[in-house]
């Protein structure tokens, strides 16, 4: 059986006592947890367990109720925000454009005016930057795709995706952990919340597993935390 | 990037979706189009009649369709919930209100140069004062209406019924620019009063929305 992982002491995202209320629900009780530079984090969870709120509080998108968030030591998280990429479960994107009209906006707003830049995200993740038809009639698969493009722009350090294999085929969603496996060996620190966990086994450093609100364990490898 | 170039990567964004789409010109021409033909059946003024009333009917008209422009502006932001990628990015939030405010301010004036000759037409209106003013009072009423609209807009975005809410909050506001466009249309309509103090209400009136929808934005924008 692995060994329950310890709070790392290099930590390049340190969250203290995070709470997270919405009225009267609490989406977050109480976390707290270090994760280090370079290493792939699953999260785990049922529905409802907190996974997409710690991601967005990461993110900067939904501030703590309680408690801190600290990114390159920085709690201020607009001061990061160009460090961090975000995949969220909608599309984010516009769906009477085209893929590459939307991710030359978006490289935009983060001062990127090389639109090489977004031909080259958008063939990372095996789609056409010719091609001129709107997002809104993509596939949902190569929406996720597109997505995850969009999220890579300005190549950031920390990579925040929410369900990125929902919808997408079998093959398709190995070739992009693929993708993120190698983002994740040239330095990248990525957290994936998902419900396919099967994908990242092997592949995932670390196993966040959480309930109601709380990270509840950490491991390092897959089968541990489905015994329980 | 600047935050000007950043602004009219945005803006030049908004126009192509809705030259695709066309959700909120269409919506604001019929509308402004029923309340010409409505108001000029049920009023059935007379020349005289009309001067005086015309630039209340106009006014109206077009701030009711600017509601209909204002809400669709936000409401592309909310589908697959694209608002979030500009919030997470590190671009600054008064670009994206100035982009917005601009194309609203861009399809309100459409809207205007194609129902006001209709006006003209319904209630056949003629100016007996200085009619070089009322281009004046168009601009700065516009921007009056569309500045105000885009900030409570984007404040009602994350409610329940924010189609409700947006009149709710934007018609109170605008009673003193109201009052202001009204009195000046009609005073360069009429010719029997100068326009003059309610152009310099509009000016005062823009200048302090603008401000203060600039400083207050960010924290509209950054709000859950």
């Amino acid at each position: 059986m692995t060994e329950p992982l310890n709070p790392q002491t290099s930590a390049i995202i340190a969250v203290a006592d995070l709470v997270k209320q919405f009225g009267r629900f609490y989406a977050l009780r109480g976390v707290s947890a270090e994760f280090t530079a370079g290493r792939l984090y699953a999260i785990l969870g049922d529905n409802g367990a907190g996974k997409t709120t710690l991601l967005r509080s990461l993110a900067g998108l939904s501030p703590p109720t309680r408690g801190t968030i600290s990114v390159f030591g920085k709690t201020d998280l607009r001061a990061v925000c160009g460090e961090i990429g975000y995949m969220a479960h909608p599309s984010l994107l516009y769906d009477e454009m085209s893929g590459m009209e939307n991710l030359r906006y978006f490289a935009r707003l983060y001062g990127i005016m090389d639109d090489q830049r977004c031909a080259d995200v958008i063939r990372a993740v095996k789609l056409d930057p010719e091609l001129t038809r709107p997002v809104g009639q993509y596939s949902q698969g190569m929406r996720q795709r597109m997505s995850l493009a969009r999220a890579l722009l300005n190549d950031p350090k920390i990579l925040l995706l929410d369900e990125p294999f929902s919808n997408v085929d079998l093959r398709s969603a190995r070739e992009m952990v693929a993708l993120l496996a190698g983002m994740r060996g040239s330095g990248k620190t990525i957290f994936v919340v998902t419900h396919q966990a099967t994908l990242l086994d092997g592949v995932a450093d670390e196993f966040v597993w959480m309930e109601a609100g709380q990270i509840v364990n950490r491991t390092r490898e897959l089968r541990t935390m489905e015994a329980r | 990037m600047s935050s000007a170039g950043l602004t009219q990567a945005t803006l030049i964004k908004d126009l192509r979706l809705e030259w695709r789409s066309k959700d909120a010109i269409n919506s604001m021409l019929f509308f402004a189009l029923l309340v010409v033909v409505i108001f000029s059946f049920a009023f059935d003024p007379t020349a005289e009649e009309s001067r005086q009333i015309a630039g209340g009917l106009v006014w109206v008209a077009f701030l009711f369709a600017a509601v209909v422009a204002l809400n669709q502006t936000w409401a592309r932001e909310l589908r697959n919930q694209v608002l979030d990628a500009y919030r997470v990015s590190p671009a600054p939030p008064n670009s994206l209100f100035l982009a917005k405010a601009l194309g609203n301010f861009i399809f309100v004036t459409v809207l205007e140069a194609l129902m006001t000759p209709l006006f003209i037409v319904f209630y056949n209106l003629r100016a007996l004062g200085p009619a070089w003013q009322l281009p004046i009072v168009a601009v700065l009423g516009t921007w009056a209406l569309v500045v105000n609209g885009t900030f409570f807009a984007a404040m009602s975005l994350r409610t329940r019924r924010r189609e409700i809410m947006l009149p709710l909050l934007l018609f109170p506001v605008s009673i003193p620019a109201l009052l202001a466009m009204v009195e000046a249309t009609t005073s360069i309509l009429t010719g029997e009063y100068s326009a003059k103090f309610w152009i310099v209400l509009l000016v005062a009136y823009d200048l302090l929305f603008t401000m203060a929808s600039l400083l207050l934005f960010g924290f509209v924008l950054h709000a859950e």
